[in-house]
Order: C-alpha cells, then sequence, then structure tokens
C-alpha cells in the first residue's frame, strides 16, 4: 500500500500535466500560428480540397508527372513500405514492371528513385533527374514544348537540406499544379 | 563522400555538444537543486521518504504496474470511449497485451499501424503517457543507480524523481520538439481524416491527427513508436529534412546527457568521459558501416536498366537526404529508441547487420537511463576480469567487486542473449516464425532474429515485412520485452545495492585506475567478447550469409 497510493496519486498527475496539458499547449500553439500545417497541409483549389502537399497521389495519365511507386498504392490510411530485401526476387519483378511503364532502356536508363518504392509509399518527391526524365512525355501529351515543361520543372526544384543533403528534388503534386496552371 | 560526412558532423557533433549542458543541467536536477519544485513534487506524491535498493525497486515495479494496468484496460476499451473519429474497433486482447507491454518497457515494438487500430485517446492517453513515464522510469534507474555507486547513504526516492524526469527534463524539451517540428508540418489537430480528390479525379483519404505532440516525446525518450504505422518515414512524423535533423537528434540527446550525469553525480568526470568515449567510438563505427554499405544500390534493380549512381533508395524518402537512412538506422538501434527514418527491410544485408549489432551491444549510448544502467554491467565485468588479469581484488570506485555482484552481473547479460537467440531458435524452427515471413531465405530468418533482437533490446524497430500481428508473435515478443526490461534494471540496482552494504575503500595508487585509455580498451575487448561474439553465429546465419549469396 505504501507504493500504490503514491503510484495512483502519480498516475493521475502526470496523466494531466504529460497528456492534457502538453496536448492542449501544442494544440493551441499548431492551431493558433500554423494552422495549415496543423492540419495536415491540405491544398484547397477555388475551395476544393485537392491533396496534401506533404502526401504523395497518384497519377498514371502521361499528361501528368508520376510520384515514385508506392508500396500501399498511395493508400492514406495504411502508409507503408515494400519491406522487400535487396536479394528478393519479388522486388526484382516489380522493378521490371515500372522499368517497363517508363520505357527504360540500356541507353535510356530510369533514375532510381523513380523505380524504388519509398518507406512510408507516400513519398511527394522525386528526384530534379526523375522529373526531368519524364518531361518529354508530359510535353507530348500537352502538347507544348519540352523546353518549357523542362524550365517549370527546374524552377519547382530545390535541395532539400541545402549543403547538407544537396540533391534537388521536386514536389510532384506542385508541379502538377503548375502545370494546369500553364494550360489555363 | 562529402555530404553524409557534412550530416553525421551535424548531426553527431551537435548532439555531443548540446549534452554536455543538459548532463550538467540533469545532475542538479536530480540533486535537488530546485527546492520549490521538489517541494510540490513531494506534496504530489504524498510522501517521499529515503529509500534503499529494495525500496526503490518495488516502488519502480508497482509505478510501471499501474501503467501497465491503465493502458491494457484503456486500449481494451478504446472503441467505447471519446475522441474517436475515424470509429477504430475494438482491438483484439493479444494485440492490446504486446502493445501495453511494448510501451509500458519504453519499447515500441509496434504490430499494428496507427492510424488504423488506435483512436486518439488510446494514442495520446495511453502510449503517449506511457512515453514520458516508461522514459522516465528508466532515467530514475539511472539515478539511483548513480546515487548508490557514488557513495550516498540512501538511493533516493523513485517518486521523486520520476516526477523530475518526466516534467523538468522531458516535458520542456517535448514542447520545444513538438512545435519545431509542427512549424516543418507535423499535423496537430483532433480533426479525422481528411478526404481530398485528387487532379485525376480519385478520392483519397488521409489519416492525420494530433502527431506533433506524440512524435516529440517518441524521439527524446528512447521511445520510437510511430504516430502512423511507417512511423518517421511517413511524411506527417516526418516532413522536411530540419525535421529530420531535429529528429535525429533528439534521438541520441538524453541518452548522451545520461553519461555525463552520471559522471557528475558520481564525482567523476574524466571516469564518465572515457565511456563517453567508448560509446562514441562504436557509433562512429557502425554508422561509417552503415552509410558505406548503404551506398550501393539495391541488388533487385542491378539487372535492369536503373541508374546506379545513387545509393539504395528502396524504403527510403528523397526529402530526408540519402545519408539519413543508414544514419538513422543506427541512432535509433544505438539507443534503444527504434523509430526508423528508412525501412529496415529493405536496407542492404551488412546495412541491416549495424542496427542489429547496436540492440545486441545496446550500450552505445542506449536507451534513456538504461543504456547507462547496461554499460554499467560491462564494467562492473571488464573491472573484475581486469583485476583477475593483473592478480588483485577488483575494484571499482572503491568498492569491492566479488563473486555476488559478479554473478549478478553476467546474469543478467547473459539474459538479454537467451532471450534473442532463444526466441528467434524457437520461431525459426516452427510455424509461428515460418509462416509469418515477408521475405524467403537468409533474409528471412535475419526478420526472425531482427524482431526478437528488438524486443530484447526493448528497442521497438523491426524487419517491417514480417507479418507479427499474430498470437504466439504477441505473447513472445510481449513477454521478452517485459523481462528484458526489468531484469537488467533491477538486477543492477541489486548489485549497487550489494556494494553499498560493504565498507569502501579509498583508491590508492595500486587501484586499477578506470580513467585512462587502459580502462577504455579493456571495456571496448568486454563490450566486443560478451556483446559482439555471442551473437556472431546467428549474424552468420542472418545477414553475413544474405551478404554472401549476392555474390554469386
Amino acid at each position: 500500500m505504501i507504493y500504490l497510493l503514491p503510484s495512483l496519486r502519480l498516475w493521475l498527475v502526470t496523466l494531466l500535466v504529460c497528456v492534457v496539458a502538453y496536448s492542449a499547449l501544442v494544440f493551441g500553439f499548431a492551431q493558433t500560428f500554423i494552422p495549415y500545417r496543423a492540419n495536415g497541409s491540405i491544398i484547397e483549389i477555388s475551395g476544393r480540397a485537392v491533396g496534401s502537399e506533404l502526401v504523395a497521389q497518384n497519377f498514371a495519365a502521361p499528361r501528368y508527372f508520376w510520384p515514385r511507386p508506392s508500396a500501399v498504392d498511395f493508400d492514406g490510411m495504411g502508409a507503408g513500405g515494400s519491406n522487400l530485401s535487396p536479394t528478393s526476387p519479388e522486388l526484382a519483378s516489380l522493378a521490371a514492371q515500372t522499368v517497363a511503364r517508363y520505357g527504360a532502356t540500356a541507353d535510356n536508363p530510369v533514375p532510381a528513385d523513380l523505380v524504388a518504392a519509398s518507406g512510408g509509399g507516400l513519398d511527394p518527391d522525386i528526384s530534379l533527374a526523375g522529373a526531368l526524365y519524364q518531361a518529354e512525355r508530359v510535353a507530348t501529351a500537352r502538347h507544348i514544348s519540352p523546353d518549357l515543361v523542362r524550365k517549370l520543372v527546374r524552377d519547382t526544384a530545390s535541395a532539400p537540406g541545402g549543403v547538407f543533403a544537396p540533391e534537388p528534388i521536386v514536389n510532384v503534386l506542385e508541379l502538377n499544379l503548375a502545370l494546369d496552371r500553364l494550360a489555363q | 563522400m562529402l555530404t553524409p560526412i557534412l550530416l553525421v558532423t551535424l548531426i553527431v557533433g551537435g548532439a555531443c555538444l548540446l549534452s554536455w549542458p543538459l548532463g550538467t543541467y540533469m545532475a542538479s536536477l536530480f540533486s535537488g537543486r530546485f527546492a520549490r519544485a521538489d517541494s510540490v513534487f513531494i506534496r504530489a506524491a504524498g510522501t517521499a521518504p529515503d529509500q534503499g535498493w529494495k525500496q526503490y525497486s518495488i516502488a519502480l515495479l508497482v509505478f510501471n504496474a499501474v501503467m501497465f494496468a491503465f493502458v491494457f484496460l484503456l486500449l481494451a476499451t478504446q472503441h467505447l470511449l471519446p475522441l474517436n473519429p475515424d470509429g477504430q474497433s475494438a482491438a483484439p486482447l493479444d494485440l492490446v497485451f504486446n502493445t501495453a507491454a511494448s510501451f509500458t518497457t519504453n519499447t515500441n515494438l509496434q504490430h499494428y499501424s496507427g492510424e488504423s487500430s488506435w483512436s486518439y485517446l488510446a494514442q495520446l492517453g495511453g502510449l503517449m503517457w506511457l512515453q514520458f513515464v516508461s522514459a522516465a522510469t528508466g532515467i530514475a534507474a539511472l539515478v539511483a543507480l548513480a546515487r548508490g555507486i557514488g557513495g550516498q547513504a540512501s538511493m533516493g526516492n523513485f517518486f521523486l524523481d520520476l516526477q523530475r524526469a518526466a516534467f523538468c527534463l522531458l516535458l520542456p524539451l517535448a514542447i520545444i520538439v513538438a512545435c519545431f517540428i509542427a512549424l516543418r508540418g507535423v499535423p496537430m489537430t483532433f480533426d479525422g481524416a481528411a478526404t481530398v480528390t485528387t487532379l485525376e479525379g480519385t478520392i483519397q483519404t488521409i489519416a492525420r491527427g494530433p502527431a506533433a505532440a506524440f512524435v516529440a516525446i517518441k524521439q527524446l525518450g528512447t521511445n520510437g513508436g510511430g504516430f502512423f504505422g511507417p512511423n518517421s518515414t511517413h511524411p506527417f512524423e516526418n516532413p522536411d529534412f530540419w525535421a529530420n535533423c531535429f529528429q535525429m537528434i533528439s534521438i541520441i540527446l538524453i541518452p548522451m546527457a545520461c553519461v555525463w550525469m552520471f559522471g557528475r553525480i558520481i564525482g567523476r568526470m574524466k571516469h564518465a568521459g572515457v565511456i563517453f568515449g567508448v560509446m562514441l567510438i562504436f557509433l562512429l563505427v557502425k554508422i561509417g558501416g552503415a552509410v558505406m554499405f548503404e551506398s550501393v544500390p539495391t541488388h533487385a534493380f542491378a539487372h535492369l536498366p536503373v541508374m546506379a549512381d545513387v545509393g539504395n533508395l528502396e524504403g527510403k524518402e528523397l526529402r530526408l537526404g540519402a545519408a539519413t537512412g543508414p544514419l538513422w538506422s543506427v541512432l535509433t538501434t544505438s539507443t534503444s529508441n527504434g523509430s526508423v527514418g528508412a525501412m529496415h527491410d529493405s536496407l542492404n544485408p551488412l546495412t541491416g547487420l549495424m542496427p542489429m549489432a547496436g540492440m545486441w551491444l545496446n550500450a552505445t549510448f542506449g536507451g534513456v537511463g538504461v543504456g547507462m544502467i547496461n554499460m554499467f554491467l560491462y564494467i562492473v565485468v571488464a573491472v573484475f576480469i581486469a583485476g583477475m588479469m593483473v592478480g588483485r581484488t577488483p575494484e571499482y570506485l572503491g568498492h569491492k567487486v566479488e563473486g555476488r555482484e559478479m554473478r549478478l552481473a553476467i546474469l543478467a547479460l547473459l539474459s538479454h542473449a537467451v532471450l534473442i537467440l532463444g526466441g528467434t531458435a524457437i520461431f525459426a524452427a516452427t510455424a509461428w516464425g515460418q509462416d509469418s515471413l515477408g521475405n524467403v531465405g537468409a533474409h528471412g530468418f535475419s526478420e526472425i532474429l531482427y524482431e526478437f533482437s528488438s524486443a530484447g533490446a526493448n528497442n521497438g524497430s523491426g524487419f517491417e515485412g514480417l507479418k507479427d500481428n499474430t498470437i504466439p508473435w504477441n505473447i513472445a515478443t510481449g513477454l521478452v520485452m517485459l523481462v528484458g526490461r526489468y531484469l537488467p534494471i533491477i538486477v543492477p540496482l541489486a548489485i549497487v545495492g550489494s556494494l553499498m552494504a560493504k565498507k569502501r575503500s579509498a583508491e590508492s595508487a595500486g587501484t586499477l585506475s578506470v580513467e585512462g585509455g587502459t580502462f577504455g580498451t579493456m571495456l571496448v575487448i568486454t563490450i566486443l567478447i560478451f556483446g559482439a561474439l555471442t551473437f556472431f553465429p546467428a549474424a552468420a546465419l542472418g545477414p553475413i550469409a544474405e551478404h554472401v549469396s549476392l555474390m554469386h
């Protein structure tokens, strides 16, 4: 009993402070100062929610840039990776399908990020090389100049972490929204 | 090659620098420097008398039993309770047992996906609460051990120490980290999932929730349990590179500071410096290995027209930078964190060996509090062996280390190996393990080995291809986590209790020094022999066999 009573008192105190007060504080901060971020960075176009800036959505039409493969088919309620090892024959055959979709050949190999599934299956970005690789297809489908598309890609690309992560990446949804704006 | 070196320097160097002042702060916090806060804490607990090792251990166990019981009930009844906007249904009891054990023991092994399993109330009121108090439990245990070995008459009071750790250490840091990552994009909302119509016209439902508060303490308390299934690879848990850096430093910060705190409480900063150095060497060797092995593309793409100019990208996120996957995998397993920044199952075979080695040693900074406690066990063994080698009575900080303490230390160290290797052997030999594999061949064995290593080391990461939400896995790993948590906390406290009962002798010129390079070397060798060699045969059957098979 001399241990149980203080344990129960601490149960209550820690719950009130570390759960109720702490959550309320962070919630209040986030909802007051950054409601867009706090609610999932949902992008709205004329009042209609079209996706989250941070979460990949599927694009399959040639006129859009395609995201990285998703092991969970872009399921926002059940994210996850392939969890397949380098020795997995299944991973090799999945990759072969993706390669075929891009029509890659030995002379025109596809950048690796377009073939490898991300950890969460919701990676919103592709590499700059991966975007440029698709520019020709997108331009043909939209009947616009490939140079214009490439310029748009370069304008959208950025290095995620300065000198610590310099390889430039492109947010696929942002890029496709910019493409659609161009068409209007 | 320059980019990974810069990133490792930023993260590890930054954490080292921050750990020094934090360790100083922790030492004064637990020495009762903040009298006004302490008086509030004593009033909250009722009383706070001095405790010996037995009373301290019982208090710890009773409070942890309350933690387990409350969260078990909360998880089992979540479907009847409020704050459940996505309508999560009742969870099976074996999963409830496994999850309650997992978060009570600071492991955070997850046989579920958060977004499709638990209500917001279960996640915050149950799991996040345990992330605070289980971390505070580990820190309190280390403080008690340090007081005892440092020559104080009592080990302090558990209920006071727990509140100091939770309210004056974890809480302020968690507020800072939570607000920062929220700014970068981690959601903090009590609304249910968002429904959007994509540009191509399909409906996408996107889980969100009060993740920022959860993710912050998950990293700081070496908990590692994610709000969402894929943990820190999910864009909502780890939205950009800077949130990623902040989180990586959060993973290793308190475990590092624990070493300095230990040094200050026992009054031997040079000794703490040697321990810190030994841990840092192991950490850097593992990071170097992981980054190097992972710079090779996945073998699965070898015969396809895929560019081979970057490393293995399967299971990795582009926004986090190329070196984050391997670096995070080592940080999270050197400490007992267990959150993942890349999918460990898809790592190259030898990269995957690095996190396993981290969990086997379990003392290269280790979990908050408990990592240093594990190192204490290695130190006791090292001192004993060194003493025997030079033919004099082994002493540690003026305490005679004798047969009884040695037996206890070996019991604790061996239990770690028995839990991992025994569990792996049983599951590898039976349908319990064989029917749950996500990959074939040597990698399948690695999945089983990894799961038991993670449970035994209270880590929580996994080779997630394993279909582990089954009754045998839930019960077996649940039990392994419980034994793997409390035995290595209680036994060291018993050792110190036994040392405290003896007359302390003054250190003389003849005493083996615990401050120089000789002692550091001795400690490294002890860790290698006990930690690494025990597990080498298992490593040979799993990751090493898989790597060799790639050569053909």
